[in-house]
């Protein structure tokens, strides 16, 4: 097998199977096989779908990196579903929240989206993923030429916001939240570098 | 303001018959084995050091609501403990080697009688009673907890205040090596909590010694401390070990923190939200049952005034404006 039939026949299923199990153990652990949810299970599983939302968002972001260092061309088969998978926890975050802890209760809903700004930014963060999944075919890419970079340029703001929610919501201890920021910053930061000091400039 | 009167009682927050009867078996079991009805008042409330001890000569209380409470594995897995970590199930895990005896209380300030004490002497002049409580949490949870406890009031009265003792001030222990938590940052350490004295001597104020008629667990503030039921969860500092009366009020350590958001008073206001979040609902922890049903069974309930505890204490903030004083 060649290294593209061993990507999209291999490393590509297993890559998605694992991509899964943060959803998977939201079930097992709400029976108790893998560990539990808690006391409140609602909040459980609204952080943790949130908190894959932002890993899954720093493992898109960190394709490009590797694959420009290690010369692994390959790598770059990988982005796209990782930033669905990314789009995908972000959305049963949401779903969650609206659904689950706002009970659908729209004047509360509202009041949320705006006048807390932490929910403000979260949703701004959301329309812009969605804006980028539902560009994420091949044909939407040819179709929209120069305009589809522009539109997935919009990750690394999402990157931002993301981190900027999770930050802005928690109590007073803001180690978690620091992490992803400092992941952010690196990520980020390799770009603005990579497109300073090359002469060729980088495609995200 | 508009004081909401207590909501009907809810069919699901009726007890059932089981549950009511063997929680009265408990607490009948507890009164004879101490025989403190028998004995009267007056007779000495001893605290076992032995971690999950029974408690003897529990009485029960006139104050306790009838709601189910939550099952002993909520109340003891799911806290707010930040000396042994800021995630909820962290005091659970990193309580469990703390000691909480031998304890000692200093009582200072503007009062007759001050000086260091020893736990045993702090509670056994006084009676121990069960109070099942509603627990309204500023992150808009709740749980109804059976404590065991002694009213503040007459722990206060003991010390003898001076008449410009205006308020009291708490502190928790502060120790970075028993308590884990203390070594980083999260909050400015000790931990410290405020109560005007009115509040302090309200008959629903406490202070816990026990859960579910045993010694209180490490993860929820052995050995002794501060429940104020109609306030926010925060206000009932834990593991309990200056107590100051003072002339100014004093500042908690949410209140320094972050002001804007945490206040002196911190009442359960539905009307007042947090900066953040709505304050006009909450989820009330385990009701939902098991499983999936877990996750989409859980519905929020509406937040009552004051916890539902408006009755009684409305009358401590009248002329107050809450939404200033919050």
């Amino acid at each position: 097998m060649n290294t593209i039939k061993t990507v999209r026949f291999v490393l590509k299923p297993i890559v998605f199977l694992f991509c899964l199990v943060p959803l998977a153990m939201v079930f097992t652990d709400a029976y108790g096989i893998t560990g539990s949810l808690g006391a409140n299970p609602i909040e459980n599983i609204q952080d943790r779908f949130g908190q894959w939302g932002l890993r899954f968002i720093m493992l898109a972001l960190a394709i490009t990196p590797l694959r420009q260092l290690s010369g692994y061309n390959w790598l770059a088969r990988f982005r796209r579903p990782l930033g669905l998978f990314a789009f995908f926890y972000v959305l049963m975050h949401f779903v969650v929240w609206l659904v689950l802890d706002s009970e659908l209760l729209m004047s509360a809903i509202i009041e949320d989206v705006f006048e807390r700004p932490f929910i403000t930014i979260g949703m701004v963060a959301l329309v812009l993923l969605l804006a980028m999944a539902a560009t994420s075919t091949l044909a939407m890419r040819r179709r929209l030429g120069s305009t589809w970079q522009k539109i997935h340029n919009s990750i690394y703001v999402v990157a931002l916001l993301g981190v900027w929610h999770f930050w802005w919501q928690v109590k007073n201890d803001i180690s978690e939240p620091l992490i992803y920021a400092v992941i952010a910053a690196v990520l980020l930061g390799y770009r603005i570098w990579r497109n300073k000091l090359q002469v060729t400039p980088v495609r995200a | 303001m508009l004081i909401r009167k207590p909501a009907d009682i809810k069919p699901s927050e009726i007890t059932s018959k089981d549950a009511y009867f063997s929680r009265r078996e408990i607490l009948r079991t507890g009164v004879y084995a101490g025989g403190s009805l028998l004995a009267g008042p007056g007779l000495a409330a001893t605290l076992p050091e032995a971690r999950g001890a029974k408690l003897s000569g529990i009485v029960p209380s006139e104050f306790s609501t009838d709601e189910e409470p939550n099952p002993y594995i909520d109340i003891t897995t799911y806290n707010n403990f930040w000396e042994f970590g800021t995630g909820k199930s962290d005091p659970f895990r990193n309580a469990q080697d703390f000691e909480p005896r031998p304890w000692s209380i200093t009582v200072s300030g503007e009062a007759e009688v001050t000086g260091t004490f020893d736990l045993e002497d702090f509670v056994k002049p006084h009676t121990l009673e069960e109070r099942i409580y509603r627990l309204r949490c500023v992150e808009a949870w709740s749980m109804v907890i059976p404590w065991v406890g002694i009213p503040l009031a007459s722990i206060i009265k003991q010390f003898k205040p001076l008449s410009n003792a205006k308020y009291l001030r708490f502190e928790t222990l502060h120790d970075p090596e028993r308590m884990p938590g203390q070594r980083g940052r999260s909050l400015r350490w000790p931990y410290v909590e405020g109560l005007t004295m009115a509040e302090a001597m309200h008959p629903l104020t406490i202070f816990a010694v026990g859960l579910y008629g045993e010694v209180l667990p490490n993860q929820n503030g052995a050995p002794i401390r501060l429940i104020v039921p109609w306030k926010y969860g925060f206000k009932s500092i834990k593991s309990i070990v200056n107590i100051e009366f003072t002339e100014r009020q004093p500042r908690g350590s949410w209140q320094r923190a972050q002001p804007q958001e945490y206040g002196f008073y911190a009442n359960v206001n539905p009307n007042v939200d947090h900066p953040r979040w709505s304050q006009a609902r909450e989820r009330r922890i385990g009701s939902a049952g098991d499983g999936l049903q877990s996750i989409f069974g859980a519905k929020k309930q509406e937040t009552l005034m004051f916890n539902g505890y408006g009755e009684q204490v409305a009358h401590l903030y009248e002329g107050l404006d809450l939404r200033k004083n919050y």
